[in-house]
This record gives C-alpha cells, structure tokens and sequence, in this order.
C-alpha cells in the first residue's frame, strides 16, 4: 500500500493528501455512499421484508409495485420483487467481486512478468493479451458458458478469464517503466531473486494503477454477469441474479414494465457507484487517464 | 510505407495465429468437443462415435488436429450447420449484412455526437456542459445495453407508438423507409456507449491538439476562434480518432449482439444466440472466429488508413 501511504505522515494517513483528493470527489463519495446502501439493502433487506424471494403468492401475481405490501410489485410467479431484487443483489456483487479478484490477479501476474522479463516472454504474453482481446468478450463469455455449467462459482472464473486483459495492459505499462529505475537497479546489484524484485520492490510501487483498474473492473464484472444472465447462459433460476431477473421480463414489457425497470436501474446504480468511485480513486492515486 | 505495412501485416498474421489456437481451445472445451452435433443424433451409438473419432482422426495428437483444423479454416471449410446442413461460412453470410448496417449505421451517430460532445467539451473546458457531459458519460457507459433497448421499447413503441420494437421490416413492405424506420431505435440504443467513449477521447485529443505550437502560430496569424478550431484543432484530434474506432470494434460486435436480441435484428448477434440454443457449435465456433478476423481485419484497416493520412507514423 505504499502509493496509499506514500504521503502521509504515521498515524494520520486520514488527512494524507490521497484521502483528501477522494473525500473532495464528489461523484465518488455519492458512489460509496450508494454501494454502501445497496450492499446493506442486499445484505439485510431480505430478513426485513415481509415475503421470502422463492415463496409463490399466487393470487398476487403481477401486482404493481407500491400496491399492498409488496412494496416493489410481484413477477410472473407471484414472488416478491423486492426480496427478489435484494437476493439477486447479493448474488451479482458476489460474483462481480470474485471475479474482480480473479482477474485482478491474473491481470497483475501476467502484467508483471511481461513488463519485467520483457524479451520474447513479454512479446508472448502481451500478443495473448490482443488474442483475448480480439474477441467480443459476449461471444467468448457466451461461448463458454455454454460449454461449461454455469454454477455462480462457474460464471465468476467465465467473467473473471475474460476481463483480466485491460489489468495486464496497465500492469505491463507500469512495470516496464519502472523497471529501469534506480531502486530496482539496486535490488539486483543486492543480488536479490527476480521474483522477489518484481513482487515486493516492482509491484507495490504500482498498486495505484492496479487499485484504480479492479474498481472499474467490478463495474465491467456486473455488467459482464448482467448480459449473460439476461440471455440465458449466466446465473440460472431459482437463484435469482440482477441479470436473470431481466430474462423473461421483455415478454411482460407492456403488462408489467416494472418487471423489466427494476433490476435494470439496480444493475445501473451499482455500475454508476463502481465507476464513480474508479474515477475518484484515479484523480486522488494520480494515476494517468488512458482509460475512459 | 512498404516497411510500415509488411510489419503491421506480420503482426495481424501473428495476431491471427493466437487467436485461432484459443478458438482452438474453446472448441475442444465443448461439450462433445468438435463431435457435439453427432452426440446429439440418437441414431448415433457409443461404438457409431468411437469409429466417427477414428475416421476423422479425433484420436490423433491435439496438435496435429489443430492443424488439421486450421489448414481447413484457410480453405474455407469452416464446417458445416448442424441445423439445415449448409455450409457455416454461407450461414454467416446471411446475416452479416445486417449486422453491419447496423453497426455502421450507430457509428455514424456516435461519431457525430461523441466529437461534438468533445470538441465542445474541450473549448468550454470546466463549463457547465463540460460537467454534465463527463457526468453524464460516466452513467451512459454503465447503462446495460438490453435495458435500455428494453426501456425504449416501453417508451417509444408500447406507450407513444412512434417505432416498431423489433424487426428489420414489415413484412410485404420492402421500401427504404421501412427499413429506416426499424433501424432508428436499435442502431441509438447500440451507439449510446459508444457516444460517451468517442466524446471522452474527443475531449482529450482536443486538448491535446489545443496547446500545440501550430494552433498557437494560427491564432498569431489572426485567423478567427472558430477557423482555428475547425481547421487546425479538429483536423489533428481526429487523427486518432481513426485507431479509436478501430480499438472499439470488439465492444461494438458485443453491443451489437445484445442490441440483435433484444430487438430480433436477424444479424450475426442472434444467430450465434439461436445457434447456441440449437447448440449448434460448427456456426458458434464459425462466428467466434469470424468476428475475431474482423476485429483484426478492421485494426489493420484503421491502423493503414491512419499511416496514410498521417506521414509521422509510416515514416516512423
């Protein structure tokens, strides 16, 4: 965490000038105070709402929202939106934030090594980077999916091998440049291993880049989760997932709108929140803007 | 410009190369593997299956397959569909057209909005609409497409009724208007992230272009503001606009399927959609590989097309 602390005296690192660039970011803060809300909305919502996500009231099917006590409206089946909507959440920011985990690690292994070895290593792995890149990741997402049983579990590794790419790219830019910079000069001529210079002296030296680049991350995973969900191929019923509760939604599009509304614009505040909060994070870590 | 060229070739052909051994890979991760649409037969047996390995030589090396397989993607044999038998790379030809009228037709509004968006951005930095359209960028690229295809739907055809909700057109009315009228709502909602992208780079390439010494030469020779932008700033930041539009074909042939879907556009989008529901992987894996080439392909068109307009880059 050194790109944290770097500036910031002991025991004070609250009034450090990185934690003061993001508390002066506006959108950022509203982006964590909305995942805030959300996370504990999915987290606790469901044992406060009066309705269990799986339980069939089926003479309440397709009620509109704000009418009796579901207070979201109910779907197709008679089950609870609401309760519905908060067990989903709790299933797409699982699987968004393992996957960001995921990919973050692939992305840094793979971005380090290129960026440090650099040679036929780095031009090997960096070309492995634009194969995957050359890829609409829909079509390999779905492609793989399909191949595979897409148990949550499943669809986190499915996002996660096919986001790591734009991590690598950063971590690589990164590395290369620092890799001829005195200190790491100084740890070879201490005889240290190159592992060691590229994972203790290299890499904390980057984690800004890295940290900025796994915010957006899970804002790319959500959305990522979101579209194959929606098509068929992701999370699969009776576990409900933002993505899969949008599935049969078109077909009701002119009876009941909300069906389709709802998951949506959860889909889009947590994504907004995520890059919100990537955007505040690069402006107080300083890190150069080559993403948009 | 020959070493320009030969270079950026050798590195699309390279490109190519990986590309194929992932298609490769996800071939073989298959259920069934390149077999699939015969396990489905129940005509087949085990023994029918294990005797189908031998004769077309599953059992062999997987690199000898690959090559196998690859030499055949060359030839243009790309297999054929499990659903009417015809030939993969005709049943992509189908539906290709489609898409790229699609795809071309969103483009043409992101581009247009995004570098007005961007340039005006730019001249007006930290103005009102320099904010809101940052703002408003950040939340359109975190809009899922097939939500806001689904919304437009509910506002502009369920509730006002202006447009149709899907189709490419009516059938029995083959007119240019017909098809122009189911083009407007999908080919919006395709372009609206594409929007934000292209008017974030704009913005950036401007102020780029903005604090150059030759904008600085034009404003002394008392050219007007609105010549100098126009014609020294806006030529220049567009220039990488060119690799922009390039680099984002991946994300578009992702928007695309998505936007097909949602609107039942007969393009490759939902034909790889309705092959996957079919599971049939001989025109899945046919589509995976193509959209692959056509990324590569449209990198190295646009990777040219800004070394010719642009003498710094092919001279190196």
């Amino acid at each position: 965490m050194t790109a944290l602390a770097a500036n910031a005296g002991p025991g004070r690192w609250w009034r450090s000038r990185t934690v003061r660039r993001f508390t002066s970011h506006h959108l950022a803060l509203l982006g964590v105070a909305m995942i805030t809300l959300l996370t504990l909305a999915c987290v606790f919502g469901p044992h406060l709402l009066p309705y269990d996500s799986l339980y069939i009231d089926l003479r309440a099917r397709f009620s509109p929202p704000l009418t009796g006590d579901h207070y979201l409206g109910t779907d197709p089946l008679g089950r609870d939106v609401a309760a519905r909507l908060f067990m989903a959440g709790r299933t797409s920011l699982l699987v968004a934030f393992f996957a960001m985990l995921l990919s973050t690690l692939i992305g840094t292994l793979v971005g380090v090594i290129a960026g440090y070895r650099g040679g036929w290593i780095g031009a090997a792995l960096m070309r492995t980077v634009d194969g995957f890149l050359s890829f609409p990741s829909i079509f390999l997402l779905l492609a793989l999916a399909a191949a595979l049983k897409p148990s949550p579990a499943m669809v986190t590794v499915i996002v996660a091998v096919t986001s790591w790419m734009e991590v690598a790219r950063i971590v690589e830019a990164e590395v290369r440049s620092l890799r001829e910079r005195e200190f790491v000069l100084a740890g070879r001529m201490l005889g240290l291993s190159g592992a060691h210079i590229m994972f203790r002296e290299i890499l904390p030296n980057a984690m800004g880049p890295i940290i900025v680049a796994a915010t957006l991350t899970v804002a790319h995973a959500i959305l990522l989760e979101a579209y194959i969900s929606f098509l068929g191929y992701g999370i699969q019923p009776p576990l409900p997932s933002w993505g899969n509760m949008l599935e049969g939604a078109q077909q009701y599009l002119d009876s009941a709108p909300w069906l389709a509304i709802i998951p949506g614009a959860a889909i889009t505040i947590a994504v907004t929140s995520f890059n919100f909060i990537g955007d505040g994070l690069r402006d107080a870590l300083d890190v150069r803007d080559d993403r948009v | 410009m020959r070493g320009f060229l030969l270079n950026r070739l050798s590195q699309s052909l390279i490109l190519l190369l990986i590309v194929s051994v992932i298609g490769f890979f996800v071939l073989n991760l298959l259920p069934g593997g390149p077999l699939a649409q015969f396990g489905l037969d129940p005509g087949m047996t085990q023994d029918d299956l294990e005797r189908l390995k031998e004769q077309l030589g599953l059992n062999r090396p997987l690199f000898i397959q690959y090559l196998d397989w690859a030499w055949r993607l060359l030839q243009g044999d790309w297999g054929h569909s499990f659903r009417d038998g015809a030939p993969v790379l005709a049943v992509i030809g189908r539906h290709v057209l489609a898409t790229l009228l699609l795809m071309g037709t969103s483009t043409a509004i992101a581009i247009a909005i995004g570098t007005w968006i961007g340039i005006r951005g730019a001249t007006h930095r930290y103005s009102l609409f320099d904010y809101m359209a940052t703002v408003g960028a950040m939340v359109a690229l975190s809009i899922p497409t097939f939500w806001f295809g689904l919304v437009g739907i509910y506002i502009f055809s369920l509730q006002l009724g202006w447009l149709p909700a899907g189709n490419m057109y009516t059938i029995g009315d083959g007119s240019v208007l017909n098809y122009l009228h189911h083009l407007i709502m999908p080919s919006i909602v395709l372009s609206l992230v594409h929007v934000a992208i292209w008017s974030r780079y704009m913005r950036s390439a401007t102020l780029d272009a903005i604090s150059q010494d030759f904008v600085k030469t034009a404003r002394a020779k008392g050219l007007s503001e609105r010549r100098v932008i126009m014609k020294h700033v806006v030529g220049n930041a567009l220039l990488p606009m060119i690799t922009l539009a390039g680099v984002q074909l991946p994300s578009i042939l992702t928007g695309a399927l998505v936007t097909e879907t949602v609107f039942t556009w007969p393009g490759m989008g939902r034909l790889f959609l309705d092959s996957l529901g079919y599971s049939d992987y001989p025109v899945v894996m046919g589509l995976l590989m193509f959209s692959a080439i056509l990324v590569i392909l449209g990198n190295l068109i646009a990777d040219i097309a800004v070394a010719i307009v642009d003498p710094r880059i092919r001279l190196g």
